[in-house]
């Protein structure tokens, strides 16, 4: 069978690599052809895979193995299910988007080299199925964008940088040794070394051990996704970045956190998982309601959406931990969701940007009469951020809210106001960016045809996924199973599904 | 006492048959290095120092395959002790062998490249590294305390030479003076250190003196352990590991950039092969003693490097602060004491010789091209280079990176699997402490690779801030100018990037293709 999982990964890793040794004197736009042109492949790629992912199968699909470094029991191991099916296409479909979006005119080879590696280190997080690959993965990510972040962002990148770098450096620290950890016991009780996930999922260790296992597993993905109060570097790193760096940082980066938790706190850890799952509930909710009403007083643009992403990772944190098929499959599927729409929100962020040279709302206003196609677009956008039926965000939080109200009835309670409050502050700042009468009068371009042609794919999945979830929810539920139910004591689970049912 | 017994008696004295198979990689050095001195007196050549350079260079590459010859031999046969019972030959000495040679190699073709532009002509640095070499290849054979400290002041004696090789400068004079008569201190406590356990124990033999230990309970050891605490500090000193470290930043901001490179490995190496064969084994039984120790001396040595190496400014003081981080990853795996630990640490070494030597490389590269002398390129210095030398930058950039412990790189193996031995020992807040020294150093290591490539100009912000079109196409024609200006022809001598290459090639490609390497540490035993 033709390696997909492979391409995948290796392709812009290679391609990424080489092109640090190409002469850089060539135009900016020949780069710009290159990488646009080269993930573009892998989304033909990511689109085939997904085409041969076979429908109702819960465990790894074309899964390879290739032992790596036998005597630390590290295999070089990919596979696809349905939890990170979805997250690979998100990644392999905003790669193109925010190199194509991109402006960045300055050294447009090494720019263009480290988004190839970004992405083949966010893939490759995502399809890896070995605990030392997926560390090395996620490690991976923050060396791109710390040179994306630092080198091609706003004034204030270089310092927004290393706190990011700093923060979710710090989180893997305990991710790297909690990974040992239970690598030694899992090898103290069946003498076997591994790193391999499926086999690390059974290892039988004291609840002491497994929950505090668990707390150094967590650490490092609520900074990453960011929940609250974890997320303090997130509004600086959203806001000081390239458009294509916050892009890829908000719609994807954001989901290793979260998918981290699924795949390896429920699946590792599932009773700690249970038993500590009160804490992180709370935390999720808290950063709902904290970021939600932050948001809505922040006045630049760029930092609002960073706190309403803090609100809506929040939702979807609240999915998982709601323990139930439905609230999982709900989280999973807004995760590609928030993505969609929040690549969809900076590219425009960026498009005002270039034209107003400011994202603080105060200064900006009246854009809807000047730039009515802009003003269009980003109405569609932003409704799916805020849930509105018939659109993809609306599906997840939805089944999120379901999910969770069936099992922790008043965290859900508390959660649906975020709801509430992202519909104020987001029509609020729509209504200063584009409906206030601007005094200035100054002029304002609409949108050109390559604008709009960035924007359609995205506009397409947010109205495509709004009316037919079921496509993307066949795939995810079977995995989502298949977790819920290794997770789960066969009692309660039973439970769980009758709760559903009804 | 015998062989003065012996003398006096007038008996013929018995010497210990010696294997010269065993030890040809130290004879074939000091060969080497006297074959050199003999031909610039018999040719008077001094201008010319490729030959004395290929000469070195061949020695190198012979004591390197040598070693692994000889290590075969050990896996296939077991190991065992030549001369009488004062040097093994082990896994762990020709692992040790091989890392000299190879860390002698990237010297000598960096000095080739540099040190002579600075300083003057002729054998004798060539002949100083190999017998430095020589010493070093002693310590870590060494299998009787009083072999080991021949091996130390072997070492010591040509290294001080080697720093003060630029004398001309006064850093240079400063930090060669420092590191005299530090290193002579360093050495006394050794000596006495020597002393004190062979009062306590009766052999300087390693092996008797770990076959006493173990069946004897001294009732009163304090002697003894005053004289491990005095070992400790002598060749802890060697390997700068922190209260020790005091001399470093200074010594390798004076010395010559290739010698810093050779300090930083091949140096380090020898004073932790030492300190591992000694403590492990040789020390074995007191380790309840020793470990304590150890832990202090080690986290102290992780978080003071890590955080002074982020407050420098000079290149080489960053980089000497950031080398006694690494050690502290190394005294780890001493400090947990396992089989597997031990081989950790050789791991982590071998990783820590060739980036280091590769950087100091870069280094000493740039610092010529920018026309600075020794000790004077800061870290500002290194702003823009990425657009003035490129290929340099990338090499540095790489290096860097490896050392931060970027993923696929031979440094991210090093610490993981020093962080392995920690955690399975049940060190987890030691373990913690060491990812969080990590994470203080990979900030510095970013920001001088960012630094690199950050524009010279002053008007930078200006595209930074903007993304709009006519202003940042304004700002790429201006720019265009600039490079024109700023491009250097940056001509990398043939020696240099044999140099370089190697180092980069290494680290890149056992960070990929790992497992040969990390099995040959794991399996390189010390004799018992």
């Amino acid at each position: 069978m033709f390696p997909y999982l492979e391409v995948l990964v290796f392709l812009p890793a290679i391609a990424g690599v080489l092109l640090f040794f190409f002469p850089s004197e060539f135009p900016a736009r020949y780069y710009r052809r290159l990488g646009l042109s080269l993930s573009l492949a892998e989304l033909v790629v990511a689109v085939v895979m997904l085409l041969k992912f076979k429908t109702g199968v819960a465990g790894y699909q074309m899964t390879s193995s290739y032992r790596w470094i036998p005597s630390f029991g590290i295999s070089w191991s990919l596979g696809v299910d349905g939890i990170s099916l979805f997250l690979v296409i998100l990644s392999v479909v905003l790669f193109p988007i925010a190199i194509f979006g991109s402006k960045e005119t300055r050294d447009p080879k090494s720019f263009i080299a480290w988004m190839l590696v970004l992405e083949a280190a966010c893939v490759g997080s995502f399809l890896v199925t070995d605990l030392f690959d997926f560390f090395l993965m996620f490690e991976l990510t923050l060396i791109p964008t710390y040179f994306l972040m630092a080198n091609w962002g706003f004034s204030l990148g270089g310092r927004a940088a290393v706190k990011f770098f700093v923060y979710t450096f710090l989180g893997s620290a305990f991710l790297l040794v909690g990974i040992l950890a239970l690598v030694f016991i899992h090898e103290a009780s069946t003498g076997q070394l591994t790193f391999s996930i499926s086999a690390l999922a059974h290892t039988q260790m004291s609840s002491t051990a497994g929950r505090l296992l668990f707390l150094a597993f967590s650490v490092a993905f609520l900074i990453k996704a960011p929940v609250f109060p974890f997320h303090t570097w997130s509004p600086d790193a959203y806001s000081q970045s390239p458009i294509s760096t916050a892009i890829v940082l908000g719609g994807v980066m954001a989901k290793l956190g979260t998918y981290g938790i699924l795949r390896f706190d429920f699946q590792l850890f599932p009773q700690a998982s249970r038993s500590l799952g009160w804490l992180i509930l709370t935390l999720a909710v808290v950063g709902i309601g904290y970021g939600a009403i932050t948001a809505a007083g922040e006045s630049h643009l760029s930092r609002l959406v960073a706190y309403s992403s803090l609100s809506h990772m929040g939702f979807i944190v609240l999915g998982l931990f709601a323990f139930t098929t439905i609230g999982l499959s709900g989280a999973v599927l807004q995760m590609f969701n928030h993505g969609i729409y929040t690549a969809a929100l900076f590219l425009l962020l960026g498009m005002i940007y270039s034209r107003r040279n400011t994202l603080d709302t105060s200064k900006l206003a009246g854009l809807q009469s000047k730039a009515p196609v802009m003003a269009g677009i980003f109405t569609v956008v932003m409704l799916a951020s805020i849930g509105v039926p018939g659109l993809n965000g609306f599906i997840g939080e939805f089944m999120i809210l379901l999910g969770a109200f069936v099992s922790h009835r008043w965290w859900a309670v508390v959660g649906v106001s975020g709801v509430i409050l992202s519909a104020i502050y987001m029509l609020w700042a729509y209504q200063k960016v584009f409906h206030r009468k601007d005094p200035e009068q100054r002029g304002f371009k609409d949108l050109s045809v390559a604008e709009v042609a960035t924007l359609v794919p995205l506009v397409i999945l947010i109205v495509g996924v709004g009316l037919f979830p079921s496509l993307l929810l066949n795939r995810i539920n079977p995995s989502v199973h298949k977790v819920l139910s290794e997770a789960t004591p066969a009692s309660s689970y039973q439970s769980s599904l009758g709760k559903v049912g009804r | 006492m015998n062989l003065v017994a012996t003398v006096l008696s007038g008996a013929p004295i018995q010497f210990p048959s010696i294997s010269y198979s065993s030890i040809l990689p130290e004879v074939v050095f000091v060969g080497a290095a006297v074959l050199s001195m003999l031909l610039v007196a018999v040719l008077g050549q001094r201008d010319q120092t490729y030959g004395y350079t290929g000469l070195g260079v061949a020695a190198a590459l012979f004591g390197g395959i040598w070693s692994y010859h000889l290590s075969q031999n050990v896996n296939a046969r077991g190991a065992y002790a030549v001369v009488g019972g004062s040097l093994a030959v082990d896994g762990f000495s020709t692992f040790f062998m091989i890392l000299t040679s190879v860390g002698v190699l990237i010297t000598l073709l960096l000095a080739e490249a540099y040190l002579y532009k600075v300083s003057h002509r002729g054998p004798e640095f060539v002949a100083l590294t190999l017998l430095s070499a020589t010493g070093a290849m002693l310590m870590e054979s060494a299998y009787d305390l009083l072999v080991l400290f021949i091996g130390l002041e072997i070492l010591s004696i040509s290294l001080y030479v080697m720093v003060s090789y630029t004398t001309s400068r006064r850093v240079s004079k400063e930090s060669a003076f420092k590191y005299f008569i530090l290193g002579g201190f360093a050495s006394a406590l050794f000596l006495y250190g020597l002393a004190l356990v062979y009062g306590s124990t009766g052999s300087t033999n390693l092996g008797n003196i770990a076959a006493f230990l173990s069946k004897n309970t001294l009732t009163s050891n304090g002697v003894l352990l005053a004289g491990m605490v005095l070992i400790l500090g002598g060749l802890g000193f060697k390997v700068a590991v922190v209260p020790f470290q005091f001399w470093t930043p200074d010594v390798y901001q004076g010395a010559p950039t290739s010698v810093t490179g050779f300090m930083s490995g091949v140096v380090k190496a020898a004073g932790f092969a030492a300190l591992l064969r000694v403590f492990y084994f040789a020390f074995n039984t007191l380790r309840a003693d020793w470990q304590p120790v150890l832990e202090i001396v080690a986290i102290l040595t992780l978080l003071v490097g890590a955080v002074l190496a982020v407050v420098q400014s000079d290149a080489k003081r960053t980089l000497a602060y950031s080398s006694i981080n690494h050690a502290g990853f190394i005294l780890l795996g001493l400090y947990v004491a396992s089989a597997a630990s031990i081989g950790d640490s050789l791991y982590y070494l071998f990783a820590y010789t060739v980036m280091s030597s590769g950087t100091f490389g870069a280094i000493s590269m740039i610092a010529h091209l920018e026309g600075r002398t020794e000790g004077t390129l800061s870290l500002a210095d290194l702003r823009g280079i990425g657009r003035k030398y490129p290929k340099i930058a990338l090499t540095l950039a790489i290096l860097l990176l490896a050392q931060a412990g970027a993923p696929f790189t031979i440094g991210f193996l090093a610490k993981f699997s020093v962080l392995s031995s920690v955690v399975e020992a049940h060190h987890y807040v030691i373990a913690v402490i060491a990812m969080v020294s990590v994470v203080i150093a990979a900030v510095l290591y970013l920001r001088v690779t960012l630094s690199m490539y950050t524009p010279l100009t002053k008007d930078a912000e200006i595209d930074r801030v903007s993304t709009d079109p006519e202003i940042s196409l304004g700002a790429v024609a201006v720019r265009v100018d600039e490079d024109t200006d700023l491009k250097v022809d940056a001509k990398v001598p043939v020696a240099a990037g044999l140099a370089m290459g190697l180092s980069v090639a290494m680290t890149v490609g056992f960070g990929l293709y790992a497992s040969p390497l990390v099995q040959f540490a794991s399996k390189a035993f010390l004799l018992r």
